[in-house]
């Protein structure tokens, strides 16, 4: 369930790999109890006893994601969460990414989309391990599906997992999901006021890449002000400009993953 | 509309936290909501009605404190007020601000009966 939209209130039919799973919304369940409750606390405010919580509302996400990322860790695994607006070339990325470190680093994926498992027979077609959640009406990944769908994969024979978020750059930005980086996509063919018209998504990110430039020129692409807002909103993170269909610009890429690896 | 789960999720926690207590009822929520954090108070509040009935915390009161975005400058080494994620400070220009705080959607405490 998304605090952002509202997404998947309606029903649990979140599908990791093919199986449906129970979805863990837990909705209190009333137990009717025998006797009545009466306190008779002093008066605060409401006639009632304050109990201090101070809890934040993503807290149950929050753990679930720090527990994926111990485990991660455990494994030697360098995770990365891929966010980007849909068609923004994440699928393309990630194949090329997995096809160029062949020999050097093993990837393996877990694609998450409404419907559908295209993208994860793109992926699997190049050769690639890959593990599909189909979220149904939930619009971005929780740490709870990652989990489940990482339990499907042979970790041991991975050095990279990479969790390729639903196609949105609202909702996923609040979802940790137990990942090293968050790497947020920028293709010459959107705006290039994306980073400033959605920034807790950009801000959120340790890793920006710029995407398709090889399609800069004919897409009317102002490469300094897209860097400009990127280096505004997402100030700390390491830009990348490349075009995985070419292959223009991989190479710094790999060159960081692998050195990412290694740390 | 995403104002709708957020309080489910806040008056899930705040009912759970009231069985834990064997207490009957939530009387009140309070929460806190940086300036930042994407939900709208207005619309939480409007949320909150529909979400408590049938629970534990129906006809229950929520009360929310606005938490001002505040960003930290490595260089002045201070704290500057921020109205976005832009977070350049005002005193010496340097873009490296850190968020200090503004993202927070948080249940403080709850009162039970």
């Amino acid at each position: 369930m998304c605090k952002e939209c509202g997404c998947g209130l309606g029903g649990d039919d979140v599908k990791i790999g093919g199986h449906s799973h129970d979805h863990g919304h837990d909705h209190g369940h009333d137990h009717a109890h025998g006797h009545e409750h009466h306190h008779h606390e002093p008066d605060h405010g409401h006639g009632g006893k304050t109990l201090s919580l101070n809890l934040s509302l993503l807290e149950k996400n929050d753990r679930l994601a720090e527990q994926n990322r111990g485990f991660f860790r455990a494994k030697k695994l360098l995770v990365l969460n891929v966010v980007s607006s849909p068609g923004s070339g994440k699928t393309t990325f990630i194949r090329e990414t997995a096809v160029k470190l062949a020999g050097r680093l093993r990837l393996g994926v877990i694609v998450g989309d409404l419907a559908t498992d295209n993208d994860a027979a793109k992926l699997r077609t190049a050769g690639i391990p890959v593990v599909q959640i189909t979220t149904g009406t939930v619009c971005h990944l929780d740490a709870d599906m990652v989990a489940k769908a990482a339990a499907q994969m042979d970790l041991d024979k991975l050095d990279v997992l990479v969790i390729e978020n639903v196609g949105n750059l609202v909702c996923p930005a609040d979802y940790d999901l137990g990942e090293d980086l968050r790497v947020v996509l920028l293709s010459v063919t959107e705006g290039e006021d994306k980073p400033l018209k959605y920034p807790p998504m950009f801000h959120s990110a340790q890793v920006a890449v710029v995407t398709k430039s090889d399609m800069a020129a004919a897409a009317g692409f102002n490469r300094k002000l897209a860097l400009q807002n990127l280096e505004r909103v997402s100030h700390h993170a390491r830009i990348f400009e490349l075009s995985a269909k070419t292959g223009d610009g991989m190479k710094a890429w790999l060159d960081f993953l692998a050195e990412q690896r290694a740390a | 509309m995403h104002e709708v789960s957020i309080m489910e999720d806040a008056v899930r926690m705040a009912v759970e936290a009231a069985k834990s207590a064997g207490a009957s009822r939530v009387l009140a929520l309070r929460l806190r909501v940086g300036t930042l954090s994407g939900a709208v108070p207005e619309a939480l509040r409007f949320a909150f009605d529909v979400v408590c009935r049938d629970t534990m915390a129906e006809g229950a009161s929520l009360e929310m404190e606005s938490v001002p975005a505040a960003g930290w400058c490595p260089v002045c080494r201070a704290e500057f007020q921020c109205a976005d994620f832009i977070n350049e400070c005002p005193r010496c220009h340097n873009p490296n601000g850190e968020l200090r705080r503004g993202r927070e959607l948080e249940i403080a405490s709850v009162e039970i009966a």
